[in-house]
């Protein structure tokens, strides 16, 4: 297996984008990662694009080729394919173009990840995120996505005594690194009570415990190692690719508290990387709600299970902390448009490792962890980074 | 006029409508709804599994209170959603009814009720299944329900 | 000769309540003088979730707990309503598929206002005195709606009964049935019409008393029984008073009827109503008593029973699933905003 890099990359704005479309987006965030990692263009072997549901929130299926086309490369017949896993589509598509080139099959890919989630009203695009739950056996019954992340919560307020409080505080946390990210949707810092306070979504879950609705690109061009220095000097390398899978349904977990995907796909990861989770400086791990972010630090080993909640009254994932997650801002305050997020978490990682995070920089970066998550915890990816 | 979806809903009836469940005979494993073959016997298990109809009596391992739901629960919100293990192994997951939101708790017994559950619109069909209710409170304290067996 | 009766018995009523008070202060009467004037206090509302499918069910696995039938020996299903879920896919199916009768049963849903579920209780009578079935249930249940601010609102509520009809371990006895039919149109709802409308004081009279009366002094003078003879009397109950009136008339008690008049507390539940009251006088009988039942449907027509209490009423599990007592007490009190969110009086596009 060959060593690969990440050698550009590129993010459009993310909040709700009326004025791009679907093919805007994809195409400003990849001829921003193209133009950053110094190709032409027309080194380009194969594409990979991660997109949940483009068929109902555009209308639009046969995305790769799509892609392809409105990138300008359908006149080069480059291979291109869409990966799909629910909200870990992007992190998916990261790590099919990371195979491909480990594997000695292709040298430079790009890798995109797109979701354009404001085109159809809210009912509906709500609708469609809870597609990434069981169908017939959770949402037939009534559960919404947010209930299931609810039920988490519940569970471990009741088991742990995870606390309203500690919730609220992973949204002031990284709504506070989002108002220091010009691309984020959100870029205000917010208050305690405001997010106590916010209408209820599903309880324990307010508001503001769930990250938004979201349009939005980013885009990552990777190279193997051996022949990155030809284009840049700003490179990063990937040490690690890990991927778990997981029941569908949330109530055929062995435990409604902890996601075996995370833990068996960051266990992979710090294997092929050699290394523990307190070598990992900093995170960006998957907050669809406060409480996946709880429970993604105790389940990527940062933390105990439990102890999550007490993490973040420590003041461990601050900024500033001895463990920065989310300087992005998250799901929550940067955005979540679907398929983009796991590769604009990449994009976060590298621009860290760059020391290009500008006033989100963590000092010291050199090895950044991306944690991302599709459904309640049926999918997981988890890449680890190194600064070279 | 042509209303889809209605196999769909008609193939799992037997699960929503009686819990029709099935058991590994190798490792006496529960699930519902029925697996082909059991995830740890694997090849073992062909030819050994055995349909079980589960009593629907269980209790409550977590909840949620749902405030914003989809269009075709719009006129139940508020209303409750629950994992519930059942009494045989199996975890489920459904609406709680006949309970106040402020009576319901991790832990409390429940036992199934046959509920209308989603409807197809004003023309489409009328799909039927399982919510849960409090144990039912109404037996004489004399008379042993289910629950008690528990 | 053998016994051909009931075999076990099941009731549901749904636990919202709406008071007439409350109804009559939306619509600006005077609650008070309609309850009393009615002799309704009360009705029993459905939940947004519930319906005459799900009311069926219950009561029919009510009556499956009690007793040790195997739900595959029960060869027929007969489901009286006027308010099945659909006018074309019978209720019938969902019960028989829902309790574990299917494949092999006999299945049809049954409309006579009222008294459909009497009618279905004599159609499984006739088909096990035939031996062509071993067991038939017979089922009433009712969501029955009114038009906002007409006088049935304060009365129209839903609930059911299921009886297991059969020839071994019978509970009640049914010795003797008859029936009086005519063409009264009292009341009725046209197919795809939302309420229903009827002839005011026409109801009364020429329709309930004539057919109520008629029925039951035709059963009595067949079998030469007097009211003097029955411990318990069960007439239908459109409003507290009908029952009461017609009770006197035909020379029956207050006390012999008290047990079965479940109106001023729920309402009237139209194809459930004889069904409840009957339940509720088997959730006290005693080997012996003898219970007299007419019902009435509209339009019109009503169906008398003379039924005996067996010794077996000792050995069905009555305490296996709520008593209709209970089910009348176990109740939570809603608004008319909920109601009309419930019931569908609201327009949703």
């Amino acid at each position: 297996m060959r060593d690969v890099a990440v050698i550009g990359v590129g993010l459009t704005k993310f909040g709700e984008i009326w004025d791009k479309s679907f093919r805007h987006l994809i195409t400003e965030a990849g001829s921003k990662a193209i133009f950053d990692s110094g190709i032409e263009g027309l080194e380009i072997d194969a594409m990979y694009v991660g997109s949940m549901s483009a068929g109902r929130f555009i209308g639009q299926e046969h995305i790769g080729a799509l892609v392809a086309d409105a990138s300008g490369f359908s006149h080069l017949n480059i291979p291109s394919t869409r990966i799909e896993g629910a909200c870990a589509s992007g992190g998916l598509a990261v790590r099919e173009g990371f195979l491909s080139i480990a594997s000695g099959h292709n040298d430079i890919v790009v890798v995109g990840g797109i979701e354009k989630m404001n085109d159809v009203s809210g009912t509906a695009a709500t609708e469609t995120l809870a597609m990434a739950a069981d169908q017939e056996w959770e949402a037939f019954f009534g559960a919404t996505f947010p209930s299931i992340y609810g039920m988490i919560a519940n569970r471990h307020m009741y088991e742990y005594g995870t606390t309203r409080e500690q919730l609220a505080q992973v949204a002031v946390k990284n709504h506070a690194n989002g108002s220091l990210n010009p691309f984020a949707q959100y870029q205000k810092e917010i208050k305690m009570e405001f997010v106590l306070n916010a209408p209820p979504v599903a309880y324990p879950l307010g508001l503001f415990d769930c990250s938004p609705v979201t349009d939005g690109a980013a885009a990552i061009v990777m190279c193997s190692l051996d022949k990155a220095k030809k284009y840049t000097d700003k490179i990063v390398k990937i040490i690690a690719s890990g991927q778990a899978s997981d029941s569908l349904a949330l109530h055929e977990r062995k435990d409604i508290c902890t996601l075996d995907s995370t833990v068996k796909a960051s266990e992979k990861a710090y294997k092929q990387a050699n290394i523990g989770p307190k070598e990992i400086d900093f995170a960006e791990v998957h907050d669809c709600f406060t409480i996946a972010e709880i429970l993604a630090i105790e389940d990527l080993g940062f933390v105990k299970k439990g102890d999550g909640g007490k993490a973040i009254d420590e003041n461990i994932t601050q900024l500033n902390g001895s463990l920065p997650v989310n300087t992005s801002g998250g799901l929550k305050s940067k955005g979540h448009p679907v398929g983009a997020t796991g590769v604009a978490q990449i994009v976060e990682i590298v621009n860290q490792l760059r020391g290009e995070a500008d006033k989100r920089q963590v000092k010291d970066a050199r090895i950044g962890l991306a944690h991302n998550v599709g459904g309640s915890g049926a999918t997981c990816i988890v890449h680890i980074l190194e600064g070279m | 006029m042509s209303s889809g979806g209605v196999a769909r809903f008609w193939r799992e009836i037997p699960q929503r409508y009686n819990l029709i469940g099935n058991k590994c005979t190798s490792c006496n494993k529960t699930f519902f709804p029925p697996k082909e073959a059991c995830p740890f016997c694997r090849r073992k298990s062909i030819g050994k599994m055995k349909d079980l109809i589960l009593k629907g009596y269980g209790e409550i391992i977590t909840y949620s209170i749902i405030y914003s739901s989809t269009e075709n629960f719009q006129n139940q919100v508020p209303y409750i959603i629950a994992i519930i293990k059942l009494d045989e192994g199996p975890n489920i997951t459904a609406q709680i009814v006949d309970c106040e939101i402020s009576d319901v708790k991790i832990g409390m017994r429940v036992e199934k009720s046959f509920r209308k559950i989603q409807e197809d619109g004003y023309t489409g069909a009328l799909y039927y299944g399982y919510k849960f209710k409090p144990c039912d409170s109404l037996l004489s304290e004399n008379e042993k329900c289910e629950c008690d067996t528990k | 000769m053998v016994d051909i009766g009931i075999v076990s018995y099941g009731a549901y009523i749904p636990r919202f309540r709406i008071k007439a008070e409350e109804i009559a202060s939306v619509w600006g009467k005077d609650g008070k003088s309609i309850s009393k004037g009615l002799g309704i206090y009360e009705k029993s509302v459905p939940s947004i979730d519930e319906d005459t499918a799900t009311i069926s069910v219950e009561a029919a696995r009510n009556a499956l707990k009690r007793c040790s039938i195997n739900p595959s020996d029960i060869d027929a299903i007969y489901i009286g309503s006027e308010s099945h879920p659909y006018a074309v896919k019978p209720t019938g199916t969902i019960v028989g598929e829902a309790i574990g009768a299917t494949p092999e049963l006999m299945v049809a849903d049954y409309e006579f206002a009222c008294k459909a579920g009497t009618a279905a209780i004599q159609s499984c009578f006739a088909l096990v005195k035939s031996n062509l079935i071993n067991y038939g249930l017979a089922i009433g249940a009712d969501t029955s709606q009114a038009a906002p601010g007409d006088a049935l609102e304060f009365s129209a509520s839903a609930g059911g009964g299921a009886f297991i009809i059969g020839k071994e371990n019978v509970i009640a006895s049914i010795n003797s049935t008859k029936s009086y039919t005519t063409d009264t149109p009292d009341f009725w709802r046209r197919a795809e019409r939302k309420y229903p409308a009827h002839g005011g004081r026409f109801t009364g009279g020429p329709a309930y008393f004539k057919h109520i009366t008629n029925s039951s002094i035709n059963l009595m003078n067949k079998i030469n029984s007097k009211p003097e003879d029955y411990d318990y009397a069960i007439f239908h109950q459109p409003n507290g008073k009908f029952p009461v009136s017609v009770a006197k008339k035909l020379g029956f008690s207050f006390d012999q009827i008290k047990q079965g008049l479940l109106v001023p507390n729920i309402g009237n539940t139209y194809s459930g109503a004889t069904m409840l009251g009957l339940a509720s006088v088997l959730d006290i009988a005693k080997s012996g008593d003898r219970i007299f039942l007419t019902s009435y449907g509209s339009g019109a027509g009503s169906d008398s029973f003379d039924i005996t209490i067996t010794n077996n009423i000792d050995l069905l599990k009555r305490n296996n699933a709520p008593l209709v007592d209970q089910m009348v007490k176990n109740k939570k009190y809603i608004d008319y905003g909920t109601y009309a969110k419930f019931t569908d009086l609201l327009y949703w596009e």
